[in-house]
């Protein structure tokens, strides 16, 4: 079952000087193309992972899922309604309410002048929702105390402060979690227990994760179906054997070969070269082909679309 | 291995508090000899860049160096007064941070920071200065180098303005490179540029580089040794490949455990339970042994064995035996 339909989304910022400033220096407006034309299905009780390097449009596209956004173009439809386009308030409301996401970084995620349970409580509170008792239960249920509901957030270790940032969106009992980078502020060890718990609570709860992720290894752990994403682009979807035993696409291939890997003692590769162009003039064509060792002529002409490749979707014209 | 660049003696940095004294650096010994890598990791808080900063001269009080010894080429430079230490990095000691925008100077050009660097350590002429600046640029792989010794820093990308930074790490020709999370800030496919050029100026030059990392994957692609740390004090010392295939101590074992691996599939992760203690929490005894699974009564009663030794060692009461696990 699909739970989230993705389709032809696309986000442009504006980022352009104020007038004054572009009719004196005679220059147009710019705009930033953050998103472009990316679809893809996330299946009920998944776990769908987004990677790429930082510009990827990652983020954008989880803000836009949620809602944080609206898209340019395209639409995300969530069990069949487009949060943005939807005129009917109570279907809206009641999709959002299905709807929680977790930041980076658990620091800056929390109020700080709030107490723990208050924090927790809130996204049913808001709504008037029953709240007696929900906290201390939510606490235990991510491995911390009961006790803990009256204490403030700078009581806690970063590790303990994510599984907070987890309890709260869990509280309004979602179907859908938007995981930005959840662990990537927390160290190794701390990241495997919240990685656990991430796992255990999605089982119980019969949950959905879309896992927003710039770490191969923690994404391969985690995901049940992977998007790589490239300057905007969605370049190759596959699931994790696949796309790691068989990447498709030279760029999935540039950044598997890029990672670095434990067993892989003084390993002497070339480095790949080049960098993530500027997202305000992309690179026609294939947005990878300055980059990519495998481009024709064709590459820099047309736009490849997404096709299927045993068992995995990839944009690329000479992928075989 | 050769007389070594660096070498470390049970090393102790102090922070004096209204709470007591603490120790985010207890008893560390480690060498790092001429074109080596060594890493040094741990996770946040096991004071790895106290160290880094403690060997540099960098430690901010009221954190001081209690005790231990650090010697730099043979040079004895833990008590050297300000003057003597600032003439020192720099000159024998080059340092690359984690952000490269807040290591260089918004204001000037990476040309003048390059030569101005270079004049103040090296006994040569401004247009040399400005000729070995062009030369360490295109050292360091940055594009057009001619051209770009005009542009500010802001004109570069995140990558590029780390090479600046190790281009002016380098330019006075030191003989040990302190590397603090060098390739934290930045992307996969620009973190193996960075490393690979790492790994090629240490190889040509026989710069010794200490490479703090939290990231075993890094350590394991980049690093000669690795040196691992908990709370303070060094848990384990040894080769790369000795000490990740077959890690003695059961911390090491643990971290090893919690990274996710290709070759394990989507099976739980190991965890190791709990956290790291706070500095003024410290457990007595072996400072892991709460947290250890092979732990038992001496282990509480009695500090782990330090590692005195600079070339390797174990500090645990019962090291781990097993044959190699990846």
């Amino acid at each position: 079952m699909t739970l989230v339909a993705v389709r032809n989304l696309t986000r442009i910022f504006d980022v352009s000087k104020p007038w004054l400033n572009r009719v004196v220096e005679r220059r147009k407006k710019a705009f930033l193309t953050a998103v472009s034309d990316v679809s893809f299905d996330v299946a009920e009780r998944s776990v769908y992972a987004l990677v790429g390097e930082s510009g990827s449009g990652k983020s954008t596209i989880g803000k836009m899922l949620v809602g944080l956004l609206p898209p340019s173009e395209g639409a995300v439809k969530i069990r069949g309604t487009d949060l943005a386009r939807e005129t009917d308030a109570a279907k809206v409301d009641a999709v959002r309410r299905d709807i929680q996401m977790i930041f980076q970084d658990p620091f800056a995620s929390l109020n700080p002048r709030w107490r723990v349970r208050d924090i927790i409580v809130e996204p049913v509170a808001s709504r008037g929702g029953e709240t007696e008792g929900m906290a201390e239960r939510l606490l235990e249920q991510v491995g911390l105390s009961a006790r803990d509901a009256g204490k403030f957030p700078h009581e806690f270790s970063g590790g303990q402060r994510q599984r907070i940032c987890i309890a709260r969106a869990l509280a309004s009992e979602p179907k859908l979690i938007v995981c930005d980078e959840p662990t990537s502020a927390l160290d190794v060890s701390v990241q495997a227990q919240v990685l656990n718990l991430m796992s255990d609570l999605k089982d119980e709860f019969g949950l959905t994760y879309l896992f927003i992720s710039h770490d191969l290894t923690v994404v391969q752990h985690m995901a049940d179906r992977i998007g790589v994403l490239y300057l905007g682009r969605l370049v190759e979807e596959a699931g994790p054997d696949a796309l790691f035993d068989d990447p498709k696409h030279p760029y999935t291939q540039m950044l598997l070969s890029a990672a670095p890997q434990l067993d892989n003692f003084g390993r002497d590769v070339p480095p790949p070269t080049g960098e993530i162009p500027d997202p305000i003039n992309p690179p026609t064509g294939c947005a990878f082909h300055p980059r990519c060792s495998i481009a024709q002529p064709v590459c820099s002409r047309e736009r490849p679309e997404m096709r299927d490749l045993r068992g995995a979707r990839v944009a690329c014209h000479l992928a075989e | 291995m050769n007389e070594p660049i660096l070498s470390i003696r049970d090393l102790t940095v102090e922070i004096p508090t209204r709470h007591g004294i603490l120790s985010p650096v207890k008893g560390v010994s480690y060498d790092i000899g001429r074109g080596e890598i060594l890493g040094v990791v741990g996770e946040s808080g096991a004071g790895k860049s106290m160290a880094g900063n403690a060997v540099i001269g960098l430690l901010s009080p009221p954190a001081h160096i209690a005790e231990g010894e650090i010697w730099v080429g043979g040079t004895r430079v833990d008590h050297l007064a300000g003057e003597q230490m600032r003439r020192l990095r720099g000159k024998e000691i080059g340092m690359v941070f984690q952000d490269p925008l807040t290591s260089l100077n918004p204001l000037l050009r990476i040309g003048d920071q390059l030569t101005e660097t270079m004049l103040a350590h090296l006994d040569i002429s401004r247009s040399e200065a400005e000729a070995r600046a062009v030369a360490a640029l295109e050292e360091v792989g940055i594009p057009g180098a001619a051209e770009r010794v005009g542009s500010y820093p802001h004109e570069f990308s995140g990558g590029m303005r780390q090479r600046v930074v190790i281009a002016l790490a380098l330019c006075a020709e030191p003989s040990l490179i302190i590397a603090d999370e060098p390739t934290t800030a930045l992307d996969v496919s620009v973190q193996a540029q960075i490393i690979s050029l790492l790994k090629k100026l240490c190889r040509e030059r026989g710069t010794a580089v200490m490479l703090i990392t939290h990231d075993m994957g890094v350590i394991a692609e980049a690093a000669d040794r690795v040196a691992v740390m908990y709370a303070g004090q060094l848990a384990e010392l040894g080769s790369v490949r000795e000490v990740l295939t077959r890690p003695r101590h059961p911390y090491t074992d643990g971290l090893m455990g919690s990274t996710p691996l290709a070759s394990r599939g989507k099976d739980r992760l190991h965890q190791i339970p709990g956290a790291m203690p706070r500095l003024d929490a410290l457990p007595p005894g072996c400072a892991f042994h709460p947290r250890c699974p092979h732990a038992q009564d001496r282990c509480a009663e009695n500090p782990g064995p330090r590692i005195e030794d600079g070339a390797g060692g174990v500090a645990c009461w019962f090291p781990m035996t097993r044959e190699a696990v990846a």
